[in-house]
This record gives structure tokens, sequence and C-alpha cells, in this order.
């Protein structure tokens, strides 16, 4: 017990660095996702190819292979060699996907009839989306989403083997300080993701169950 | 939802303008792909003054001659479909096993599998392999399976767990009723239909875990991407990025092949295997704890 009192330094900073992963890449993920859906979903075909081609590449190579070719073709962007900011670009590129999929398939979750019904009694084509079809879609993409950012919130762990200081990277260094409580260490770390990931996790679930209650 | 919907059947300035704006997007799109491709094509000057070669010169690509590379890479390939192949075997195993202690009727069974089940999908697959690693001390092949395995199977038990619920309850009711017991029931009646109607979801976990199988390159195992990282510092920094190249070529037919199988099952199982199949967490291994399947 005194090795995780020990490392509680170590441990907050990891911690830290897992949140600021999640937290910057997960709102770049949904961001850039949802441009991706709109794209995905489109009149223009150009724009739907391009963004079917984007997910699809996306959603089929691991996360390690993603950001090892941020690490090589993102300084000829000029974008500064910097893991931080690397893992962050790879994060969230490779996130991205997951998210305009989760929109994309709330968007088509909501029944034609919706729309139908809303253009039946005269509502304009501004007011079927705002007031008909996008209530209900957003209520339909957020348990998914939840879910998308429980996989990043793991994902994150994969930053730390790409020389990114969060809790996979302190895991590292805490259980090489103290080779004889490895065991209590890495449950703690186990414990620190726990807090992230079962929350939110809760969420999605009590999210659903009222959705499904509004069917 | 068709958009066609939302709005009144485009009259002839709505076509033009939409045909406009098709070509607009295509041409700003080709841009940004020139643009993308020129750039990393030219020259980079370092920090330090020197310049290097651009990322698609010829003198990057000379070595794909080489027949000692293919080699490298494809003894690669085979510890990476190794790990993936035992690692899913055991992954369907474990997986089997979850969804009985899951759904089982005793509660002394039932509550601490479920536990058991939130902690592991909670958790990151990299963080079990240190642990395998540093704890039982197995070697990175083993420590990378048995994560890989627990892991998958956690989220396959309850691929499962949600196909079983999904059963009519007349299927077990029938099977009681003939006099099996409930273990038999559950073997021979439930479970195969489970199986099959969850099939399109279980063949996109066994996706995510080939993917997942790079990240024993951060424990030490010598798999695909192990190897052309190793492969880069054997023949120099120059040839980094066509080994990167290499993989991702591997890796995007390895699983394009696999999610297309998937969909083809889809097809041919239809109905509600379809629709979850087309499910936006598949694929990314979205084992969300606490959400209920």
């Amino acid at each position: 017990m005194d090795a995780v009192i020990d490392s509680l330094p170590t441990y907050l900073k990891g911690f830290v660095g897992t949140l600021e992963l999640l937290a910057i890449s997960g709102v770049g993920a949904l961001i850039l996702g949802t441009i991706v859906a709109g794209l995905r979903i489109s009149p223009i075909a150009s724009l739907r190819t391009f963004a079917a081609v984007y997910t699809e590449v996306l959603r089929n190579i691991p996360l390690l292979l993603v950001l090892f070719f941020c690490g090589v073709v993102l300084p000829y962007l000029k974008v500064p060699l910097d893991y931080f900011p690397l893992a962050l670009i790879g994060l969230t590129l490779y996130t991205s996907p997951f998210v305009a999929e989760a929109v994309r398939s709330g968007v088509n979750g909501v029944p034609v009839g919706q729309a139908e019904a809303a253009r039946s009694i005269g509502l304009r084509f501004g007011q079927t989306l705002s007031l008909i079809v996008m209530p209900q879609a957003i209520r339909m993409v957020i348990p998914p989403l939840i879910n998308v950012i429980i996989a990043l919130a793991k994902n994150t762990s994969v930053a730390g083997g790409f020389f990114v200081y969060e809790l996979f990277k302190a895991a590292n260094d805490i259980t090489n300080l103290r080779g004889d409580a490895v065991i209590v260490l890495l449950l703690g770390i186990a414990v620190l993701y726990l807090v992230i990931t079962v929350p939110l996790g809760l969420i999605a679930g009590a999210v659903e169950r009222r959705v499904a209650v509004l069917r | 939802m068709s958009a066609s919907v939302l709005y009144d059947a485009p009259g002839p300035i709505t076509r033009r303008r939409s045909r406009v704006t098709s070509i607009i997007g295509t041409v700003v799109i080709l841009a940004i792909l020139a643009w993308f491709i020129y750039t990393i094509a030219a020259p980079r000057t370092l920090a330090n003054g020197a310049t290097v070669v651009g990322l698609l010169d010829a003198s990057r690509f000379d070595i794909l001659s080489d027949p000692q590379l293919w080699q490298a890479v494809g003894r690669g390939l085979v510890q990476t479909l190794k790990m993936a192949a035992v690692g899913g075997a055991l992954a369907l195993v474990i997986g089997v096993l979850f969804s009985f202690g899951r759904t089982a009727r005793s509660a002394a069974v039932r509550v601490p599998t479920a536990v058991v089940l939130e902690f592991l999908r909670g958790m990151p697959v990299l963080l079990m392999m240190l642990f395998i690693l540093l704890v039982f001390a197995t070697g990175s092949y083993w420590a990378g399976v048995v994560a890989l395995a627990v892991y998958n199977g956690a989220l396959i038990g309850e691929i499962l767990r949600a196909g079983i619920q999904s059963l009519p309850r007349g299927q077990r009711e029938a099977g009681l009723a003939i006099g099996l017991t409930p273990v038999h029931t559950r073997m021979i009646i439930e479970f195969p239909q489970a199986f099959r109607q969850m099939l399109p979801i279980l063949v996109a976990q066994l996706v995510v875990l080939l993917k997942d199988t790079s990240l024993a390159y951060i424990v030490g195992y010598p798999e695909l991407l192990r190897t052309v990282t190793n492969l880069g510092n054997f023949y120099g920094s120059r040839y980094t990025f066509t080994l990167f190249f290499i993989a991702f070529v591997i890796y995007l037919t390895m699983n394009l092949l696999l999610s297309w199988f998937a969909r083809r099952l889809a097809r041919r199982s239809g109905g509600r295997a379809a629709a979850l199949a087309r499910m936006p967490g598949a694929g990314m291994g979205t084992g969300a704890p606490g959400g209920g399947a």
C-alpha cells in the first residue's frame, strides 16, 4: 500500500495526461466526425465518396500505425515534431470515423414517416429538420457517441507507448521503480481508468433506456 | 431517411445548381489531395539546416525489390496472424463461458461475473498486456494473446448474451418442456441460434482483435508493426515512410476482407443481425461498461 502512496504524484500526473488527451482529442473527433458525417449524407456524390473512403481507411488500420504515420508525415505539413500534439492529432483522426458513423446512423435512424408527417402538416425544410428530425436524431446519437468516447479513453493508453505522459506511461514508470508491488500499482492504474469509463458507461445506459421509453 | 422527403422535387434551376456544387465539391477535394501530395513530396529542411528528400521520392522506394525485406515482412505478418488466431479462438471460448456466467440462474454466479465483466471492459488492452507481462512473467507473446483473449472474450460474452436474450422465450421453454436440462437447452437450442444471429458482430469484434495485435508492439512482441520498425532501423530512417506504407496496405487489406466477409454474413442471415452489424460502435471495440446491450 505504501508503494501506491509513494507513487501518488506519478498517478496524478498520468491521470491528468490521460484526461487532457481524452478531452482535447474527444472534442476534436466530435467536430471532425460530425463534418465527415455531414459529407457522408450530403447530396454531392464526390463528397460522399471522399467521406466513405476516409471512414473505411481510418477504421481499418491500427491506432498505433495512425500515430506512426502522424510522426512521419505531419512534419512535412509544418506541424512541430512534438509527441503530445502528434498524439492528439492521431487520436482525433482515428476516432473521427467512429463518430461519423454514429452520427450518420442516428440521422438515418429517424423513421421516414416523421419527416413525411412534418412535411404534410406544412412545415418547411428548415422547420422539419430543426423541430422534428434533429431532436430525435441527437437523442439516438448520444449513447453510441458516449461509447466511442469510452473507447477513446481506453485508446489514449496507446499514446503512452508513443512517448506521451499519461496513465499507461505512468504505469510503466512506477512498476519500474517498485518491482515489489506490481500488482497493487497496476490495479491502482486500472481503477483510474475505470473512474473515467464506468460513469460514462452508466450515463450511456441511462440515456439509452430513456430513449427506449420514448419509442 | 431519404433527403427527398425533406423538400419538393427539384426543378431545372435547382438541378443545375446541384450539378454545379457537385463539380465544385470534386474540384475542392482534388485540390486538397493535390496540395497534400505536393507538400509531402516536397523536400523538407530540418532544424539543423540539412535537407531531406520528399516522402514520395524514388530513392525511398528502391528497397521494394529486396526479397529479404518481403521475407521479413512475411515473418511479421505470420506472427500477427498467429497472435490473432490464437487470441481469437481463446476469446470465443472465454466469451461463451462469460455468457454462461452472466445469464446463470444463481445470483452467486451472475453478480460476480457481471462485476468482472465491467472491470475487464473498462480497461485498456494495453494495460492488461503490461499486467500479464509483469505479474505472470509470461513473455510478450502470451501476454498479448491472453490480454486480447480476456478483453475480447468479455466483449464477446456480452454480444452472445444479447443474442440469447433476443431469442423468443418459447425456444427455451420448448427445450425445457421436452425434458432437456437447462444446460442442455442452452447448449443445443439457444446457443446455436444466438451464435448465428450475432455472427456479423462477432466478426467485427475479430477485426478489432486483429487491429489490437499491433499493441503487442509496445510489450515487445515481433509482430508486423514491430518488424516494420525494426526494418526501418536496419535499412535507415529514409525508408521509414515506405515501410509504414507496406504495413498500412497489409492491415487495410486484411481488415477490409474481414469486414466484407462480415457484411456478406449479415446479408445472408439478414434481419436483426444485419441491422446490428451496421451499428456504429462495431469496429472500435466500444465495450461500454454499464451500457446495456
